[in-house]
């Protein structure tokens, strides 16, 4: 079928790209580590409060880090598209008869394999601190993961080829991604939060994605948390890739 | 009607595009009517902003027009997207190779991205490699070439799929001469081989030396069309430049009357004279000025260029145009 080869070679090419440079992997995994060895220890004196959450302040705070990596990682992978645009290479690749979701999907599965990986690497580095987690709990975390640097990369991908400047790019995407994540209780559960908070947070939906991934590192992979913020993100993401798509079928200026 | 002539490999009519910005609008392409047909060199002369670029997008299917109608390689534009991105090559201003990746890394994927096998795309890209004579950078990333050298694999890229129509836009803007001299033998190589070139370029010299047929653009329309020779002959005779010490316009008033000219100008502080036969109306044109006791600094006879035809056509010199 050709979107799933045009789709392959797209992505054989990025990952061909990316393994030339593998410190990128590395300097992904660097900030959430920092925040793991320099943040984490002092959630430990709150870690017993009410609406903190069970499981202590490793299992709350990871899946929060973990949602994190997945949107960071993937906000900035429109700088690359820009410069490539500039190259003449989107031009070059649109005037082949190569379908244009590929051009979208190829690049962005890319950039799922980069953050699936740091998750995984970040993930073994935070047992020894005292995280717990279910092997077929890993399996499901990077699963969501993925998602969201999937949803990510695709909206950040879309606005790359609609601003096409970098000047433009960062302030779009970096001050839209804080607030989402600030308002899904990344760094600290919404359970502690005062109603008003509570209440935007509820029509985030990455506040979904967090509370699945909370739940996971809770054992509790049945809970109901789990399959809507697994769900939520598939729909966002389709919704995501459909929309960069097109933005690669259209020409711009 | 589009689709009447059989030889056309590009032919439109009336196509359009306009650009929307907040306060205005700006019709870059006026209604367009090309017929090109298979084999031609076809060259699209104009100044920068002219159109041209515009114009060869819309051709290649990278940007949809705003009216018109256009058949390219045998397809409807509208409607065949694909089959016509099957058949043609495009060759844009910025190349379209990565600085990070090898040209021979970049001719393989161009090939695979047309269907074809690893192996047929392996094949592909050495026989490439030799024929651009990249052999020495083909295993080196892009980043690393010469502007030559980069060209030249652009063009590889262009042609991987062996294409019966390529477009090229300034193919060589911002070369040296000597690289210069090799993507227009890579053209005329191109061209024995039956390929359809249709090329954009601000250079008289290129559409001149290059092109069996120009069309030439400003402000969106085509203001001139037809092989190089039939443009300088529709001119008719030969051009006379000259200036004189003092004021300009006095040796135009004294010589504009004067039987032999056809039309004559103020341009660029020198007076130029359309004449019928410069040799004849050189002495005259001497005997005139000393008459009247202007004193002749330069003179100069040539045969009408391409910027004779711009000239006549715009009202401005083409070698004027910001580049």
């Amino acid at each position: 079928m050709k979107l799933l080869r045009d789709t392959w070679l797209v992505f054989g090419r990025y990952f061909g790209l990316l393994i030339h440079n593998p410190v990128w992997i590395a300097l992904g995994v660097l900030q959430p580590l920092l925040y793991l060895i320099l943040f984490a220890p002092l959630l430990k004196p709150i870690a017993s409060m009410r609406g903190f959450g069970p499981g202590g302040a490793y299992n709350v705070f990871v899946p929060g880090l973990l949602v994190q990596l997945g949107m960071f990682g993937a906000a900035g992978v429109g700088f690359s598209l820009i410069a490539e645009l500039r190259m003449g290479v989107i031009e070059r690749l649109r005037v082949t008869p190569v379908s244009r979701v590929a051009l979208l999907l190829g690049r962005a599965l890319r950039d799922v394999i980069s953050i699936v990986v740091q998750s995984l690497i970040l993930i073994l580095l935070a047992l020894p601190f005292g995280l717990s987690i279910h092997p077929v709990g890993i399996v499901i975390v990077l699963a969501l993961i993925g998602l969201i640097g999937l949803l990510t990369a695709s909206v950040a991908y879309a606005v790359a080829l609609a601003v096409r400047s970098e000047d433009s790019y960062a302030p779009i995407v970096f001050t839209s991604a804080l607030p989402i994540l600030l308002l899904s209780g990344v760094l600290l559960p919404l359970g502690l939060a005062p109603q008003w908070l509570r209440s935007i947070a509820a029509v985030n939906p990455l506040s979904y994605a967090v509370d699945a991934a909370r739940a996971i590192f809770n054992d509790s992979l049945g809970d109901p948390s789990v399959a809507k913020g697994v769900a939520i993100m598939v729909v966002l993401s389709v919704i995501a890739v459909v929309i960069g798509a097109r933005q690669f079928g259209r020409a711009v200026a | 009607m589009v689709g009447a002539n059989p030889e056309a490999v590009i032919e439109t009519r009336g196509l359009r595009r306009v650009f929307k910005s907040r306060q205005r609008q700006v019709e870059a392409v006026a209604g367009v009517d090309l017929n090109v047909s298979a084999g031609e060199i076809f060259g699209f002369l104009g100044p920068n902003g002219a159109g041209k670029t515009t114009t060869l997008r819309m051709l290649a299917t990278l940007l949809p027009p705003s009216g018109g109608t256009a058949r390219v390689a045998g397809c409807d534009l509208a409607t065949q997207q694909d089959r016509i991105r099957d058949r043609i090559g495009y060759v844009g201003q910025a190349g379209g190779s990565d600085r990070e990746i090898t040209g021979r890394t970049e001719l393989v994927f161009q090939g695979r991205l047309y269907g074809m096998s690893t192996a047929a795309a392996q094949t592909r890209a050495t026989e490439l490699i030799d024929m651009l004579e990249l052999e020495g950078a083909a295993d080196r990333k892009t980043g690393t070439y010469s502007g030559g050298q980069k060209r030249r694999l652009d063009i590889g890229l262009g042609l991987v799929h062996g294409p019966k129509l390529l477009f090229l836009d300034e193919p060589t803007t911002g070369l040296d001469p000597q690289s210069r001299a090799r993507v227009w033998d890579e053209v005329r190589r191109m061209h024995d081989r039956g390929t359809t070139v249709f090329l954009t370029t601000h250079y008289l010299d290129e559409a001149d030396a290059l092109c069996d047929r120009v069309a030439i653009i400003d402000y969106g329309k085509i203001v001139a069309e037809g092989t190089p020779e039939e443009l300088k002959r529709a001119i008719a005779g030969d051009v006379v430049t000259f200036s004189v010490a003092g004021e300009q316009r006095r040796a135009l008033d004294l010589i504009q009357g004067e039987p032999f000219v056809r039309e004559a100008r103020l341009e660029n502080g020198s007076v130029h004279l359309y004449v019928d036969r410069g040799e004849q109306a050189m002495p005259a044109i001497l005997r005139l000025l000393d008459g009247a006791n202007l004193q002749l600094l330069t003179v100069e006879l040539h045969r009408p260029s391409l910027d004779d035809v711009f000239l006549r056509q715009t009202g401005r010199s083409l070698r004027e145009s910001p580049a």
